[in-house]
């Protein structure tokens, strides 16, 4: 859906190696996020990077907004700070479930993958529900196993958000 | 969490939701608002009949959404779903989503382009004004069957809608016979109206989507509401976007006192020469608070006003975002008195440089279901209508500026929610 995430041929061993570092990334992403320790966020990130929460219409159309866009860790840094501290919502609790990864792309000092993702959400009174489902388009800056990203691009299917999205994808 | 997912509340209370002929306006007159107004079903219809589908007229598009011969987008006026279509001489039409034969929803994609429209169930086909084109076994089969012979196609074509655009902006009504769109919005909004459209071609810049568990009125109240801006929004504060003191003014029309624009001036036009001595002491306001990036809120003077801010309510469904250089449209589309549904247009213009268009997203983290300031709009008007749906109490107040009703001339003021709901108590007869 996304250019530049086109699947390309990669050595099997090597995607094997790949998908492991990249599952290990999401994990240790998600358990940051869901922990509620957001400040923390921009460290899975290069200086460089660009993120992109959007939804799918605006993907399939190449069309650039996003719900949430930044260009740099610096803007990410702000947005978290801005989260933790400055901004009044509900609280609640996340949990993203991150699965299905693909690895489009290897090389040494970078890999492309595609994941699914699941982020749900629990109020205060309220069931769990369903926040978003979406693709995570991802390109990770590697130093051997250890991965930051460069750019996400996170593009939901629910299309109709139920009021808000407070806490990053 | 969705409005119909609620586990604890759902059932209304009998007396938010009473019988529509039981109810009165509370005795402080404009300076209360009932809570049945925003949770009473029979309140809610009455809504859709007199003002949605009565004599207003409704945002559906921009053009730059369907520029070419043939694009078209589905839309709402009010909760009804509408098509809005560009024909082949270029003439916009809106008409009913509702096929003239069995009354299916027959445009089921959000936008595209095609040479005619037919309904998957017969395959009744209509051309992009809306007529009826074409009937399948029209004749029946070996001269069986088939529509009787006076059966007429030009009678059957799609439910139409009364249309009329403004530099780029489409507006449709269900009423036949509407005043002039530019009499309708009134001089004082145009205005401001006329610096964001003022008849350079759009661009599309994407679109976002979301539901408010809140009664539509209360995002018209929000944005006729000065107030709550540097209260609820203390990021507006802590980087000097709006501050005790900066010139700013709530105009409401004075021909039906429905409209409104908020509108606000950053204390220097240009980020840089905002008076350092200044932004050191709003910094300090929240201890730690430092922009490491601070692209995001640099204010590229566009336009020719004295405002840097402009939010315009035009009533009944449509929100001009102006917030520096993030231009955007919301159309509201109320979906029963305790829901509405939001639908973003983002855009700049087509003769954007790279660089602006990267600027105008950036400063979209301002706005938009995740933005800095719009998502504390959205959790604020959730806690409202929890509170106005759930509670003994029947009324909130609003006497700020008590005597005004209509335009004030500073921030703590309702005034422009006064007026807003003089002109809905006579349309609704309450």
């Amino acid at each position: 859906m996304l250019s530049g995430f086109e699947k390309k041929s990669v050595d099997h061993d090597k995607a094997l190696a790949a998908r492991s570092a990249v599952e290990e990334f999401h994990a240790e992403y998600c358990a940051v996020l869901d922990s509620g320790d957001i400040e923390r966020w921009p460290d899975f990130f290069t200086d460089d990077c660009l993120y992109r929460v959007t939804e799918y219409e605006n993907a399939a159309l190449g069309l650039p907004v996003g719900l949430v866009y930044a260009e740099g860790k610096d803007m990410l840094h702000d947005r978290a700070v801005a989260i933790a501290r400055t901004q009044m919502f509900a609280p609640r609790r996340v949990l993203h479930i991150v699965s299905n990864v693909r690895i489009l792309d290897v090389g040494n000092e970078e890999i492309v993958s595609q994941s699914n993702y699941m982020l749900l959400q629990t109020l205060v009174e309220g069931a769990t529900t369903l926040h978003q489902a979406g693709r995570l388009y991802d390109r990770f800056a590697r130093n051997g196993n250890l991965l930051l990203l460069r750019e996400r691009q996170a593009v939901y299917d629910t299309a109709v958000i139920a009021n808000d999205l407070a806490y990053p994808v | 969490m969705y409005s119909c997912e609620t586990v604890i509340g759902a059932a209304p209370l009998p007396g938010k939701n009473a019988s529509i002929d039981s109810l009165s306006w509370p005795r402080e007159g404009l300076q209360a608002i009932p809570d049945w107004v925003y949770t009473n079903e029979s309140v809610y219809q009455r809504e859709i009949e007199r003002i949605f589908h009565g004599r207003t007229w409704n945002f559906v598009a921009l053009e730059a959404e369907i520029a070419d011969a043939g694009d078209f987008k589905r839309s709402y006026v009010g909760p009804t779903p509408v098509v809005v279509s560009r024909a082949e001489d270029g003439s916009v039409h809106v008409f009913e989503n509702r096929c003239a034969h069995r009354g299916a929803e027959f445009c089921r994609h959000s936008r595209g382009n095609n040479s005619e429209f037919v309904c998957p169930y017969h395959q009744w086909s209509y051309d992009l004004k809306g007529n009826l084109q074409g009937i399948p076994f029209k004749r029946g089969v070996n001269k069986r069957g088939g529509m009787p012979k006076d059966f007429r196609n030009e009678q059957h074509g799609l439910r139409k809608l009364s249309v009329a655009t403004r530099n780029g902006v489409i507006f449709a009504s269900f009423a036949p016979d509407m005043e002039p769109l530019q009499d309708y919005l009134t001089p004082e909004i145009i205005k401001d109206f006329d610096v964001v459209f003022n008849g350079k071609k759009l661009k599309v810049l994407g679109f976002y989507k979301n539901e408010l568990p809140c009664n539509w009125k209360m995002y018209h109240e929000n944005l006729k509401d000065p107030y709550h801006a540097t209260l609820l929004h203390s990021f507006l504060v802590v980087f000097g976007l709006l501050v005790a003191g900066n010139r700013s003014a709530m105009v409401a029309d004075s021909k039906y006192g429905i409209h409104g624009t908020m509108a606000s001036a950053k204390s220097d036009s240009l980020y840089a020469d905002i008076d350092e001595d200044k932004k050191k002491e709003m910094r300090s306001f929240h201890e730690g608070m430092r922009l490491r990036d601070e692209r995001f809120l640099e204010f590229v003077k566009e336009f020719d006003s004295e405002w840097s801010v402009t939010m315009q309510t035009i009533w009944p469904n449509l929100i001009v975002q102006r917030e520096m250089n993030t231009l955007g449209v919301r159309h509201i589309v109320p979906n029963g008195p305790n829901s509405m549904i939001m639908l973003w247009t983002m855009f700049g213009y087509e003769d954007d440089s790279q660089e602006m268009v990267q600027h105008r997203l950036r400063q979209g983290n301002l706005m938009g279901p995740s933005g800095f300031l719009g998502l504390e709009d959205n959790e604020a008007m959730k806690f409202v209508q929890e509170g106005v749906r759930r509670s003994v109490t029947d009324r909130s107040i609003v006497k700020l500026d008590a005597e005004k009703i209509g335009t004030a001339d500073n921030l703590i003021s309702e005034a422009a929610i006064r007026s807003m709901y003089q002109h809905y108590r006579k349309i609704m007869e309450f």
